[in-house]
């Protein structure tokens, strides 16, 4: 039997006898006991870094602070992502339950989800929710309140220090690291930053317990993931399945038969070519492995009768758009990189101003500010890697 | 359209008078009046408290926060890789046609602005485009044509 992927259902499946049960239940937990059991089950961001969750919100719980806040990020911006949109319409009860939880292990009082603007038309609904959550957070005691905050439409703005800039009515500009949010985030304050989908899943280990959560997921990677399935599939959409799977066993099930490349994580990721489907993994990557991809859970299938040189170009386009300026390697990088194999495509520049171009993205990966710059070397170098001829002919 | 010392008042009212409410106040006044001028920046400067070029550096940074001025629906289609690959180019040339205008432009009876954008998390709808905050997404010729007559008809306050 040809490998399969796994499909896993914790997050949309229903879960309780009445609302914000969980919640309830973990609220009379010790905070210790919980990020314990975090740290137990393997938990690592949903948002595309990974940073271990239950550390992040130990080092928030233990940082000095008269005020805290714990911020939902609900940006998502990664060009083929949706996930966190059907989180946000299907199950934001269970997201409000983890930045509940999140409140109570971290003594955070306050709360906002940063809601990008394209999902202004959720407001609504997700306000009805919170209303409804805050009246169970003043029955079980728990002094927290949460409100939305909305974005004005800026990608970087998803990097967490830029959303907390942005938060604070200020340009969606990255700033350096260190200070980490956890004890210098918004307005300065100890602030835990999670993705949608890392509150849901923190939720999840609550109800479920660490043990149960960390068997979902293969080849040493831990839980379920939301992916969003875009592009040359037949069915397009959200799947929740194990963490682990090779890209071959994705190609199996959500490919057309005619698939040439798949894009893992979004333009900020890799370009995977048919020839490596079997042997590279998605998943967060142990020390210097390069077969693991490690993804927020952007998927894009590309066939044959795509052009890999439009591809590229419409990437760095994008790129090109969103880079905040802030810092030279990436501002003046992505305008090069675009301008360049566009001159390269018309004949205007020799084929060997490619590898001039290919260390230029290197350059912008080690010396650029945040992780816009730093990863266009990563869809950049992958495509070029293998696609060359398109690129150049 | 309201007094706009008063639709300033209200926001700050709403917001409350401090920095992080710039952000909520400026988008306050664009769903009023479609962009932000630079009277309008100014005044929200004053009633914060704020230089005028902290307003300004912090709206032009913003692809939502127009500067510049905009018909009463604006419509954003999607070009990112996905909704390009799905037919954005038949969806902007058939609003082109519909309305006669090109991106980055505004009809001349200031009903509808026509403007690309980046992602709008609909690619499992691809394609798809934003008419002031709402969605519309597996679109064809046909359903952009249908769309469009509809804002004309029905929309027209
Ligand atoms: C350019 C850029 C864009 C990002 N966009 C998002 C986003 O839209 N949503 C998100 O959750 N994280 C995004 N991140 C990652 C955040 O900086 C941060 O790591 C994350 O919100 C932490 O939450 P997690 O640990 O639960 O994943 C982005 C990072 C970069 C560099
Ligand atoms: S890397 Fe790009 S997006 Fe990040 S701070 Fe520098 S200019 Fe801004």
């Amino acid at each position: 039997m040809a490998s399969q992927v796994k499909r896993a259902d914790i997050i949309f499946a229903p879960y309780s006898e009445y609302p914000y049960k969980i919640l309830g239940e973990a609220l009379k937990k010790s905070p210790d006991d919980i990020i314990d059991a975090l740290i137990k089950s393997g938990l690592r961001g949903r948002g595309g870094a990974g940073f271990p969750t239950g550390l992040k919100w130990k080092f928030a719980k233990k940082a000095q602070g008269d005020e805290k806040y714990v911020v939902c990020n609900a940006d998502e911006g990664e060009p083929g992502t949706f996930k966190d949109r059907d989180i946000l319409v299907k199950v934001p009860r269970k997201m409000l339950s983890g930045m509940g939880i999140c409140a109570h292990v971290t003594g955070a009082t306050k709360g906002f989800i940063y809601l990008r603007a394209e999902y202004d038309y959720l407001k609504d609904a997700l306000q009805k929710e919170i209303d409804f959550f805050h009246q169970h957070c003043e029955k079980y005691g728990l002094d927290f309140h949460v409100e939305i905050k909305s974005g004005a439409g800026a990608y970087v703005v998803g990097e967490e220090t830029a959303l907390l800039n942005s938060a604070e009515g200020k340009r969606g500009e990255p700033r350096n690291k260190p200070p980490f949010p956890v004890t210098e985030g918004f307005l300065n304050k100890p602030t835990v930053v999670n993705n949608v989908e890392t509150f849901v899943n923190a939720m999840m280990v609550c109800r479920i317990g660490a043990e149960e959560f960390a068997k979902y997921g293969m080849r040493g990677q831990k839980g379920s993931k939301l992916f969003s399935i875009a592009g040359d599939t037949p069915k397009p959409g959200v799947y929740e399945l194990e963490l682990g799977l090779t890209v071959e066993e994705l190609v199996n099930e959500f490919g057309d038969g005619n698939t040439k490349a798949v894009q893992v994580g979004g333009v900020s990721g890799f370009c995977v070519p048919s020839a490596k489907f079997k042997e590279k993994t998605i998943g967060f990557p142990g020390k210097d492995d390069v077969n693991y991809i490690p993804t927020g859970g952007s998927i894009m299938l590309f066939n044959h009768t795509r052009s890999m040189y439009h591809v590229l170009e419409n990437y760095l386009e994008f790129f090109e758009e969103e880079s905040c300026g802030q810092c030279t390697p990436c501002r003046v990088g992505t305008q090069q990189l675009l301008k360049g194999i566009k001159a390269i495509k018309k004949g205007k520049k020799d084929p060997a101003y490619l590898d001039t171009l290919y260390k230029l993205a290197e350059t912008m990966k080690i010396t650029s500010k945040c992780g816009l710059g730093q990863s266009v070397a990563n869809s950049f170098c992958s495509i070029v890697d293998e696609f060359k001829e398109e690129i150049i002919y | 359209m309201p007094d706009t010392t008063k639709l300033i008042e209200n926001l700050v009212e709403k917001y409350g008078k401090k920095r992080e409410s710039l952000l909520p106040i400026l988008k306050g006044i664009i769903e009023e009046e479609r962009y932000l001028s630079e009277d309008r920046m100014l005044e929200v400067a004053k009633a914060l408290d704020i230089s005028g070029a902290e307003v300004y550096g912090t709206a032009s940074f913003y692809s939502f926060l127009d500067l510049k001025p905009r018909g009463k629906h604006i419509i954003r289609v999607c070009k990112t890789i996905v909704c390009d690959m799905k037919g954005k180019n038949e969806v902007l040339k058939t609003i082109k046609d519909c309305l006669g205008i090109n991106v980055g432009e505004t009809t001349s009876d200031g009903t509808f602005t026509l403007l690309q954008t980046n992602c709008i998390g609909q690619c499992d709808h691809a394609p798809a485009m934003l008419i002031d905050g709402e969605v519309y997404n597996e679109l064809n010729a046909e359903k952009v044509r249908n769309i469009i007559k509809e804002y004309k008809l029905n929309r027209q306050n």
